[in-house]
């Protein structure tokens, strides 16, 4: 079945940015589309359907004061023409005809091949968060935390709280890099605050820097974790390994906006380069949520015509951006990973395509088009960002659909 | 046996207008590396020429890529069909030298009849293979959904071609080009050729490459570099969806295509699928002429898929992961150009494809050859000649 | 609570429990074969790298991570 729906601010992207965005456009017509079943995002994600987080719970409220429409369950898989996209939802297919639009697709976690990562029970950082969010029981299991970036204590302190045995977190980054970040912390007070927080609930978990992981192993499922610099391997359930964050710029690539060094280029107002689409959060430079949600309410603003408004959020915008900088630079990934996965490890998921396979390719496009990698359902989402790493290779252009949808709802 | 080849006196670059000319010298420069380049590079090099393959890209860039990798026998006029059964034949002799990779399947066609006007064209056309021993067989309604048993009932039948196949021409063009340089063919990739001399070609970066014949085969771009082909663009859409194991086991193509291609006026579409190895389905096809623009269409897509799942109704229901389009390169008449240019004496032209480049580009090498070497060829080569196409 | 099948086997599951959830708290043979025979579990938990695939109500290729359970679903794994 075929829909059709007209809005004037049209939000794709329910998370922290979207709904600052919608939460300011007011006196517009605001529509709000996420693809998944609640509205969140990654960080405020729902625990079985309920929405926890009382900031998330304030900024839906004013959602339904202002009297913008949500669809939930609605995934934008392209651009019809430059005022419609397609979306397909669980009744059918959706076209919503906008005169503005703000991307705020948020990010996905970043994976990296390393012998045994397909194994059963080796999931991403966020994405055991997001399970057991889902509903996933840890209750006493045994857990390695391990990768890059701030999500890993984030995560750690998450599975602590419901009943997961969180054996280690092992950051990839030099103590150095993490002594430095520290340092700096004393200008984000906010930060600093969560910081000592984190650091008092996660009490007791072992907290190693400077090491990653070299190999998970088992038979048919995960059975033990090899750090690097550590000789005895880990027994554990679960591995909970992701590194950082890779801006799902998708949408907006789709859609016509430049995308430079794998973000979107916006303006002060947070407007991308096609005159009525704007971008905010994650897609513009991975920051974390208060950067998102100042991003998202400038964007709404401006959206809605509101300049001097959202002009006024641009010093606090700043200072956040400034806090993303130093995360950065912090965790950058190190030249080791390029030699952690072996000639057999598999590199596309989707195609089972082994790192041998791929040497010797100038370009992901050459690769795809003689190997299959990156012609799977996840569309280069995870082997994309894991080559971009290993051989820097340049993305292929993006191309519709930006999702795999249904044939009847193309 | 025949002459390995005819040497032409191999002329050094003294062109002055060439500033930054390197010595670079081959009996054949061949301005294109998709599958028709490929396998012309393949062919020439065999018979002993050095061979020089130029392209902006890299194998099977433009048209290739989009193909649907179909190798059929196809009977809309008696040229046509000379030139695809030939082709075929070489196919099959060349299938077994292919890696796995290139996917290379004799799953056969079924020519769909909807209704019983359709089918008497099946009989017509069975006709017209019996007596050019090519073996196909009348399908009724129930055999044909045998066969298929996807297709909905209610269709009045088919025709099947048993000896057609699907082959994944990326990788066949990436082994024919590897066969020529195995033959001591040379690569010259990332340049763009702009112009054509009597001493070879001129590249985007001004340098020559010197040659004693240029062979275009640069499909839709074959007309920057030689004048009055009159090559159109006509633009396809393919989409492909997620692993569906046997849900369709021929490449199956409507007859009524026929109807629907010439009836409307630039815009058509025709329900045409295949099975991939993987178990994916790919589904097309659609022509439109004169767009320049590569961006998919929605508007068209959905025409196809609905033409699609009007014959196949579970179709609806498949995962479609990626969609693509690309430009066949198109001529009046419909049949390539294979062969020297009518006034030019040292190019030769390989081009003009429409929708049958994967299937022909191996009798087109053969052709080309042949006439090259000035030696007969396996079937009569005038209907392709440059010479009835260039005004 | 909702009531579902996993492979022909009953279980009842919260409320808002995402399919993926479930059938990992099943303990059961979840979810895909890989294209050479492997047996993935979700990577992601987000829907984007299509490891949780199962098939639902009869409908193949369905991203568990993204599906909350509804009473009566039919879930089937590779």
């Amino acid at each position: 079945m075929s829909q059709r729906l007209e809005t004037e601010i049209l939000i794709v992207g329910g998370g922290a940015a979207g709904l600052a965005a919608a939460a300011e456009a007011v006196g517009k017509r605001v529509t709000i589309v996420d693809d998944n079943p609640r509205l969140g995002g990654q960080i405020w994600r729902a625990e079985l359907g309920q929405i926890k987080s009382p900031e998330a719970r304030r900024l839906i409220g004013r959602l339904e004061l202002n009297e913008v429409s949500v669809i939930g369950n609605a995934v934008v898989f392209a651009a019809s023409n430059d005022r419609t996209v397609l979306a397909e939802t669980p009744e059918g297919r959706l076209e919503i005809g906008f005169d503005r639009l703000i991307s705020a697709t948020g990010a996905r976690e970043r994976f990296l091949p390393f012998p045994g990562w397909t194994l059963p029970n080796v999931f991403g950082a966020g994405g055991l968060q997001a399970l057991v969010k889902g509903g996933l029981n840890v209750e006493s299991k045994r857990v390695v935390v391990a990768g890059t970036g701030p999500l890993l204590l984030a995560v750690a302190d998450y599975l602590k709280a419901n009943g997961a045995r969180v054996l280690v977190v092992a950051e990839q980054t030099p103590p150095a890099n993490l002594a430095r970040f520290g340092l700096g912390l004393w200008r984000h007070p906010g930060k600093l605050a969560q910081a000592v927080g984190l650091k008092r609930r996660l009490g007791g978990v072992k907290f190693k820097a400077g090491t990653w992981v070299v190999a998970a192993e088992g038979r048919e499922k995960l059975q033990t974790v090899r750090l690097s610099g550590i000789d005895k391997p880990i027994v554990c359930d679960y591995l909970a390994c992701g590194f950082h964050l890779v801006p799902n710029t998708e949408l907006a690539a789709t859609l016509g906006c430049e995308v430079a060094a794998g973000l979107v280029t916006v303006d002060k107002f947070q407007r991308t380069s096609v005159p009525n689409l704007l971008c905010a959060g994650e897609p513009t430079g991975i920051g974390g949520v208060e950067l998102a949600l100042i991003e998202g309410r400038i964007a709404g603003l401006a959206a809605a015509g509101k300049f001097e408004d959202a002009r006024r959020l641009f010093s606090t915008r700043k200072k956040y951006r400034a806090f993303a900088a130093s995360l950065d630079r912090c965790y950058e990934l190190r030249e080791e990973f390029k030699n952690v996965p072996q000639p057999d490890t598999i590199v596309c998921r989707c195609e089972d395509v082994k790192l041998e396979s791929l040497k010797g390719f100038e370009s992901f496009r050459d690769a795809k088009l003689q190997t299959r990698c990156g012609m799977g359902p996840c569309q280069g989402r995870v082997c994309g960002g894991a080559t971009q790493f290993l051989f820097n290779w340049k993305p292929d252009t993006v191309r519709p659909p930006i999702f795999p949808v249904r044939v009847e709802d193309l | 046996m025949l002459d390995k080849k005819q040497t032409q006196p191999v002329s050094k670059d003294s062109s002055p207008a060439s500033v930054n000319a390197r010595p670079s010298t081959f009996d054949a420069a061949i301005i294109g590396a998709g599958i028709v380049g490929a396998a012309c590079a393949a062919a020439l090099a065999r018979e002993g020429f050095s061979v020089g393959v130029i392209d902006s890209n890299g194998p099977a860039s433009g048209a290739t890529a989009a193909a649907m990798g179909h190798i059929v026998a196809m009977d809309d006029s008696e040229a046509q069909f000379a030139l695809t059964s030939y082709s075929q034949r070489l196919w099959n002799e060349f299938a077994d030298r292919m890696p796995i990779e290139s996917e290379f399947e004799n799953c056969g066609t079924i020519w769909v009849a909807a209704d019983d006007e359709e089918l008497e064209e099946a009989i017509r056309k069975r006709e017209f293979y019996a007596s050019r021993q090519v073996s196909a067989e009348v399908l009724d309604e129930h055999s044909l959904r045998d066969a298929e048993p996807n297709l909905r009932p209610g269709l009045a039948g088919g025709l099947l071609v048993r000896g057609d196949s699907v082959v994944y021409q990326p990788i066949a063009t990436r082994f024919l080009l590897g066969l020529a340089e195995a033959s001591g063919a040379r690569r010259i990739f990332g340049k763009r050729a702009v112009g054509i001399t009597e001493n070879g070609v001129r590249l985007d970066d001004s340098t020559m490459i010197s040659a004693g014949k240029v062979i275009v085969a640069a499909g839709c771009d074959s007309n920057e570099l030689v004048g009055g082909l009159g090559i159109r663009r006509k633009k396809g859409h393919l989409v492909i969806t997620d692993r569906y194991p046997n849900f369709v086991r021929h490449q199956l193509v409507e007859l009524g295509y026929l109807k629907s291609a010439h009836a409307g006026g630039s815009e058509s579409v025709a329900f045409n699928i295949q099975p991939r190895i993987t178990g994916q389905v790919l589904v097309g096809s659609s022509r439109q002429y004169d767009i320049d623009d590569a961006a998919v269409d929605f508007g068209i897509v959905r025409q196809m898929m609905s033409r699609a799942w009007s014959y196949m109704p579970e179709l609806a229901n498949l995962s479609a992961l990626r969609i693509w389009t690309g430009f066949r390169p198109a001529t009046d008449d419909n049949l390539p150009m294979i062969g020297r240019h009518p006034v030019r004496g040292n190019v030769f032209l390989a081009t003009g494809h429409e929708g049958l480049g994967i299937t022909t580009s191996l009798g087109t090498a053969e052709l080309l050859t042949d006439e090259i070497l000035g030696r007969e060829s396996a079937i009569d080569r005038s209907p392709y000649s440059p010479v009835r196409a260039i005004k | 609570m909702k009531e579902v099948r996993i492979n022909g086997v009953s279980t009842t599951v919260a409320d808002g429990t995402t399919v993926a959830a479930a059938i990992l708290n099943a303990v059961t043979e979840g979810f895909r074969l890989s294209v050479s025979g492997e047996r993935r579990f979700p990577l992601c938990g987000m829907g984007t790298c299509f490891e949780c695939r199962v098939t639902i109500d009869g409908v193949r290729h369905r991203r568990s991570c993204q599906t909350v359970v509804e009473n009566g679903m039919e879930i089937n794994t590779d």
